[in-house]
């Protein structure tokens, strides 16, 4: 049911962890199926230096944090603000139906990392 | 690599003696039951001998065995059938809240054509109390219908008191023993039970095939509609291959129930063990000592059902999870939740059901593999903080506990 890019990113998934670091951190919880994702930033000079995640939920799930981490990387805040849930569920090769909703949880807690980093900066 | 196939409460493989013999009756015995002629006198003389082997299994007359499609279609045969049958006398109908959808849809249904439903609450092991089904009881109540075995926690209901009280206050008491057909001990009479479903493919036989048990004299009202076959209760050609294999999948498990009892408590009690011991923070869902000699259920905290499957698949092992990620329907099983387990801790629940192919070996396999899985994920998990052993107290306030 999941695309092989999507069982990839399962099975390896990039940036598992937290950073000491960050200095900004966003954490989601899709209150429909319960699940929860947080995300760790290191921005120096607008750019995400370095970035980790921690997820709990499905394999949809896991791979689309993997997924959004990667695709930001080394990435200026403002490129970083401009991923939709969509971008990062095409660049997995697409969800099955039922997991989209998943892919919500990515760039939702990207996005909310971004907006603690300037919270914290401003 | 290994495969280990730990899901047999989802279904079975066919066994050897009955694939044999189903396909005799798909290519040789093919006749339709109904002929007069020889190839269908020899179809009907299979399907007769498949009744009986049926009936011998839980002391029934095979009179009272009439073939279905499997499962599904006996509960809601004998649910729809008998609130039709007896919507004069009242409009009641007992049930739990644990029930398999088959019966719980069903339900669901009548409710909405003017029936009034019981949902049973069960306690934290999916044991449900004596004292609470008196007290549901009213006078109106037309219909008690309670499974024998959960498909998901393996907890066995008491059966037995349940049929009793049932013809005390003479309520037709229809049971859903999918789970326990062919692996527990039944007596319809000792029992009390008016109607049985049952169905084959979780016993080695195909799917597609099951059947309800009707007490004699018991009202139904029939559901379907077209043929003189399954005398006018369930009409429509026979299946005769799955008929004549679900029989003899019957008679062998009943043969050797004793003995595959005793070896599947031993793997199951060492598998259950094994995974409490090695894996910190798992708890047993069900019932310790009232429960199915193949289930194993446990909860794994900090760590979601679906992603557990996929990484235990990929090392050959097929489970399954009550986790909402695996339902579809973004919610947790209604199983857990009835037990009063919060999202969080029925998120990371695992069933293993063991059967016939497995072994001890199996058994140590999953020992070996599922405990570095788990640290795998929980290493992933926002709620699992290994570095500091920072706990969440989310769990001791959830309010979904009960
Ligand atoms: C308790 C219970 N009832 C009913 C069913 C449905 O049976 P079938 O698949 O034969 O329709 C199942 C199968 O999963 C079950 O476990
Ligand atoms: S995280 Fe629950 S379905 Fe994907």
């Amino acid at each position: 049911m999941y695309t092989d890019k999507v069982m990839d990113h399962f099975t390896n998934p990039r940036n598992v962890g937290e950073l000491d670091n960050a200095n900004g951190i966003g954490e989601v919880g899709n209150a429909k199926c319960g699940d929860i994702m947080r995300i760790y930033l290191d921005v120096q000079d607008n750019i995400i230096k370095d970035i980790k995640f921690k997820t709990f939920g499905c394999g949809a799930a896991i791979a689309t944090s993997s997924m959004v981490t990667e695709m930001v990387k080394g990435k200026s805040i403002d490129e970083a603000l401009k991923i939709t849930n969509k971008a990062v569920a095409e660049a997995l090769g697409g969800l099955p139906p039922a997991k989209m909703h998943c892919s919500n949880l990515a760039a939702d807690a990207l996005h909310k990392a971004i907006e603690d980093y300037k919270n914290n900066n401003s | 690599m290994r495969r280990v196939y730990m899901d047999h409460s989802a279904t079975t493989p066919v066994r050897p003696e009955v694939a044999q013999v189903v396909t005799k009756y798909f290519t040789e015995t093919f006749g339709n039951a109904s002929s007069v002629h020889a190839f269908g006198r020899e179809a009907r003389k299979g399907v007769e001998t498949a009744r009986e082997q049926i009936a011998n299994l839980i002391k029934a007359k095979p009179e009272e065995i009439f073939f279905t499609s499997g499962g599904t279609e006996a509960d809601n045969m004998a649910i729809i059938g008998t609130a039709l049958a007896n919507k004069d006398k009242g409009k009641h109908i007992i049930t739990t809240q644990i029930e398999h959808h088959a019966v719980l849809d069903t339900c669901k249904y009548l409710e909405k054509q003017g029936f009034e439903v019981t949902y049973l609450p069960v306690d934290a092991e999916a044991m449900l109390d004596m004292e609470t089904l008196k007290k549901a009881i009213r006078k109106d109540t037309i219909l008690i219908t309670i499974m024998h075995v959960n498909n998901e926690v393996g907890t066995i209901l008491p059966i037995k008191e349940i049929g009793a009280i049932a013809k005390e206050n003479n309520i037709l008491f229809h049971v859903d023993a999918v789970q326990s057909f062919g692996k527990l001990p039944i007596d319809v009479n000792q029992m009390n039970i008016d109607m049985l479903s049952a169905s084959g493919h979780k016993i080695y036989a195909p799917k597609g095939i099951g059947c309800l048990f009707l007490r004699k004299g018991t009202k139904l009202s029939p559901i379907m509609f077209g043929g003189a076959q399954e005398r006018k209760r369930r009409p429509g050609t026979e299946n005769v291959p799955g008929i004549v294999g679900f029989g003899l999948a019957a008679e062998l498990a009943g043969k050797e129930m004793e003995e595959e009892n005793k070896r599947l408590t031993k793997l199951r009690d060492k598998l259950i063990d094994g995974i409490l011991e090695k894996i910190p923070e798992s708890q047993l869902n069900g019932h310790r000592t009232q429960r199915l000699p193949g289930n194993v259920n446990v909860s794994l905290r900090y760590i979601e059902g679906e992603s557990l499957l996929l990484m235990l698949d990929l090392k050959g092992i097929a489970a399954s999870s009550g986790s909402a990620c695996t339902s579809g329907s973004l919610d947790p099983s209604h199983v857990l939740m009835a037990m009063g387990i919060c999202h969080e801790i029925a998120h990371g629940s695992l069933r293993l059901t063991l059967g016939k192919i497995n072994t001890e070996e199996d058994i140590d396999y999953v020992l070996e593999v599922l405990p570095e899985i788990v640290e795998k994920l929980r290493e992933m998990s926002p709620l699992y903080n290994s570095i500091k052993l920072e706990r969440r107290e989310e769990c001791s306030k959830c309010t979904l506990t009960k």
